[in-house]
C-alpha cells in the first residue's frame, strides 16, 4: 500500500533526523528519568495516606510518568512540523503524489517509537526499584500500548494545529494551556478516589487518564480487562477523530498558501 | 483565440493558429483569480490571470515583487486552488486530478524546499521514493543529477552546511528526479550572487533543450526572461498585461528612455503640453519631482526638452539617458515603475 511506504519513507526520514543530534536523543532518554525519580522522591510518602492501596509509590507512579512521558513528547510534535513549513520543505511534498496521512503517520510512528524506548527504561528504574508489575510482560505491552495510543492521538492534534497555526509561538500557548492541567487532572500522581471529587468527574472524561487508568490497571495482580479495554476503545476513538482532523488541517493550510 | 487582453495580440503581432495552440499547449491558465484573507483584511493576488505556454518552451512570467507569480505557480502546481477560473497542465485539470498533474510536474518553489537536516543524496533519494522510483534505478539517477548540478563531492554532506547556490541547485536536481515533463521555477535565480545566476542561466538553459520539457520559469529580472524564455508574460498586479517574445517586447519599446530630475515638483498636464510639440518624444509622464519620456534618439531630444521646460518656468536639476530597461518595458505596460510597484507591496505588507 502506497500510505504504509510513504509513512515508512518519512518515518526514516525522522529516525534519521533525531539519531544525527547526539543532545536530543540524551535528553529523550534522560527527561523520562528524572520525573520519574523527581516525583518519586516528592511525593514518596504518599503511601502512607490511609487508603492507598499501594506500598511501592514507584510502581504506582510508573504508569502516570509513562503517560506523561508520551503526551508530552507528542504535544510537542508540531513543532518539527512547523520548521518544515518554514523551510518550504512541506510544501515541495504537497505538490509531489506522497499521501497527506503519510505526512503525519510518519511523525506518529516515529514519536511512538522514541515513547517505546522511554517507556522501557522507565519499567527498568521501577523494577530496580522494586516494583513488581505483578501484570507480567504482557500487562507491561498494554501498558505501553495505551500511551502509545495516547500520544498518537495528542501527536496527530498538534501536527494538525501546526498546520493551522503556522507559528511556534500559537502551538507553545496551546499546549501550554493543555497539557499540564490534564496531567494534574488524572490519577497519573493520586489515586483517583483520593483526589477532589469534583477532579475525578473530570478525570472520567480526561483521556491522559484512560491511559494512565488502563495502564496501571494492566500491570497490577487482578487486571480489569474489561475496564482496560472501554479505555483503550475510547482512546482509539480519540485517534481516529485527532486523525481525521490533521488530515483536514492539509486542506484549511492548502487553502491558505 | 481566448485570450484578450495582451497588447500584443490586439496589436496583432502574434496570431497563431488556435488549432495548434490547443494541441501543443502545456500549461494552459485562464481567468485565474485568488484572494487570501476575508473582508477588510482580503488581497487579491491574482485578478484574472491567463496565459497558455507550449510545448518543448522556455516561458517567464516577469513581474515585480506581489505580481502574483508565485500565487499563479502555486495554482499551477496543485499547491492551492484558484478561487475562480481553469488551470490545466498537460491537459489536465489541476483542480479536478491534482495527483495525475503531481506527476507530471517538478516543482523549484520560491526559497528553497531543501532538507538541511539530510544529505544531498538523502533529499533526492526520499524525492525519488515519493515519485515510486526505487533501487538501482533511483540510485543511479540520483547519482547521475548530483553530478550533473556540481554537487557529487557534496552529494553526501549534510545540506545544512551548503552554500544558497548549492541548496538551488539541489533544488532544481530534486524536481527533476522522476523527469517531469513539466517543470515550474518559481524565482529559481533570486538572492544568488551574480556569478551563479549566471551559471544557474546555463542549466536551465540545457533543462529546457531537453526533449520536449516545458518550463514556466517566473522572475523579476528582465535579463533572465531575456536570455531563457521563448514567450514572456509581464505579470502586474494579478494579471497578464502583456505577452509576447523577448524580441516583441522591446521592440514596442524602440527609443531610448529620458530621466530628468526636476527642481520642483511639477504638474503632469503642464509638463505634458510642454513636451508635446517635440518630435519622437513620447510617453511623457511626471512622478513628483521625476520626469520620464521616451525618444527615439535620446542624446537629441535633450536640447529640446530642456529649452521646452525652460521656456515654461519648470527648473532643471539633471538628466539622464538610458538605454530600455526592465523598468521601461514595465513603465509601458503597467503604468508605473517596477520601484513603484514594489514599494507598494512593502507598504501593504506593513
Ligand atoms: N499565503 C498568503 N497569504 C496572504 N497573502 C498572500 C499569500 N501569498 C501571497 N499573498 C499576497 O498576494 C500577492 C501576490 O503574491 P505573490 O503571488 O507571492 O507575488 P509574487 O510571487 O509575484 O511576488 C501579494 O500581495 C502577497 O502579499
Ligand atoms: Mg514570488
Amino acid at each position: 500500500m502506497t500510505v504504509v511506504r510513504h509513512s515508512y519513507f518519512m518515518t526514516i526520514r525522522h529516525v534519521r533526523e533525531l539519531l544525527r543530534q547526539p543532545w536530543w536523543i540524551a535528553v529523550t532518554l534522560v527527561q523520562p528519568v528524572i520525573w520519574l525519580l523527581l516525583f518519586g522522591a516528592l511525593f514518596k510518602n504518599v503511601v502512607n495516606i490511609p487508603g492507598f492501596n499501594s506500598t511501592n509509590y514507584i510502581e504506582f507512579l510508573a504508569p502516570g510518568v509513562i503517560v506523561m512521558t508520551a503526551l508530552f513528547a507528542s504535544g510537542w510534535g508540531g513543532m518539527p512540523l512547523i520548521d518544515d513549513i518554514e523551510r518550504g520543505v512541506t510544501d515541495r511534498f504537497l505538490v509531489s503524489p506522497v499521501k497527506r496521512t503519510a505526512l503525519i503517520s510518519g511523525r506518529l510512528v516515529h514519536s511512538s517509537l522514541t515513547i517505546a524506548i522511554q517507556s522501557v527504561i522507565i519499567v527498568v528504574l521501577a523494577l530496580i526499584d522494586g516494583a513488581a508489575f505483578a501484570g507480567g510482560f504482557g500487562g507491561v505491552v498494554v501498558m505501553i500500548a495505551v500511551a502509545i495510543l495516547l500520544g498518537a492521538s495528542f501527536g496527530a492534534l498538534s501536527n494538525g494545529l501546526a498546520l493551522l497555526a503556522r507559528r511556534e509561538e500559537t502551538l507553545i500557548a496551546i499546549m501550554n494551556f493543555v497539557l499540564l492541567p490534564l496531567t494534574f487532572l488524572s490519577s497519573a500522581f493520586m489515586q483517583q478516589n483520593l483526589i477532589p471529587t469534583w477532579m475525578q468527574h473530570v478525570a472520567d472524561f480526561n483521556p491522559v487518564n484512560w491511559a494512565v487508568v488502563a495502564g496501571r490497571s494492566a500491570v497490577s495482580a487482578n487486571p480489569d480487562w474489561g475496564l482496560i479495554a472501554s479505555r483503550a476503545g475510547f482512546l482509539v476513538a480519540l485517534l481516529l477523530v485527532c486523525l481525521a482532523f490533521a488530515t483536514r488541517a492539509f486542506r484549511t493550510y492548502q487553502r491558505s498558501v | 483565440m481566448w485570450y484578450k487582453s495582451t497588447m500584443l495580440m490586439e496589436s496583432g503581432t502574434k496570431i497563431e493558429s488556435s488549432g495548434a495552440v490547443v494541441v501543443e499547449a502545456m500549461i494552459e491558465a485562464e481567468g485565474l483569480v485568488k484572494t487570501y484573507g476575508k473582508r477588510d483584511k482580503a488581497v487579491r493576488a491574482l485578478g484574472g490571470l491567463s496565459f497558455r505556454a507550449r510545448r518543448g518552451t522556455v516561458f517567464a512570467l516577469l513581474g515585480p515583487n506581489g505580481a502574483g507569480k508565485s500565487t499563479a505557480v502555486k495554482i499551477l502546481t496543485t499547491l492551492t486552488r484558484p478561487d475562480e477560473g481553469q488551470a490545466l497542465v498537460a491537459g489536465t485539470d489541476v483542480v479536478a486530478y491534482p495527483d495525475r498533474v503531481r506527476r507530471t510536474i517538478g516543482v523549484v518553489s520560491q526559497g528553497t524546499g531543501v532538507d538541511i537536516q539530510a544529505t544531498g543524496r538523502e533529499n533526492l533519494r526520499l524525492q525519488g521514493q515519493l515519485y515510486g522510483m526505487r533501487g538501482r534505478r533511483l540510485e543511479e539517477r540520483a547519482s547521475e543529477l548530483l553530478e550533473r548540478f556540481g554537487l557529487a563531492d557534496a552529494a553526501d554532506r549534510i545540506a545544512r552546511g551548503y552554500s544558497g547556490g548549492m541548496r538551488r541547485r539541489l533544488d532544481i536536481a530534486m524536481s527533476l528526479v522522476h523527469d517531469p515533463q513539466v517543470l515550474f521555477l518559481d524565482e529559481p535565480t533570486t538572492g544568488l550572487d551574480p556569478e551563479v545566476r549566471a551559471d544557474m542561466w546555463d542549466q536551465i538553459a540545457a533543462l529546457a533543450s531537453e526533449q520536449d520539457k516545458t518550463v514556466l520559469l517566473t522572475t523579476h529580472y528582465l535579463e533572465e526572461a531575456d536570455q531563457l524564455a521563448a514567450r514572456v508574460a509581464i505579470v502586474d498586479r494579478g494579471k497578464v498585461v502583456a505577452e509576447g517574445t523577448p524580441e516583441e517586447l522591446k521592440s514596442e519599446l524602440r527609443g531610448d528612455a529620458v530621466y530628468v530630475e526636476l527642481a520642483e515638483p511639477a504638474v503632469d498636464g503642464a509638463v505634458r503640453d510642454a513636451l508635446a510639440p517635440i518630435a519622437g518624444v513620447r510617453e511623457v509622464a511626471v512622478d513628483g519631482r521625476a520626469l520620464r519620456a521616451r525618444a527615439e534618439d535620446g542624446g537629441r531630444a535633450v536640447p529640446s526638452v530642456l529649452q521646452a521646460l525652460e521656456a515654461r518656468g519648470i527648473e532643471v536639476l539633471s538628466v539622464r539617458v538610458a538605454r530600455p530597461s526592465l523598468d521601461d518595458v514595465y513603465l509601458r505596460y503597467a503604468g508605473r515603475t517596477f520601484q513603484e510597484a514594489e514599494s507598494e507591496e512593502t507598504e501593504v505588507k506593513k
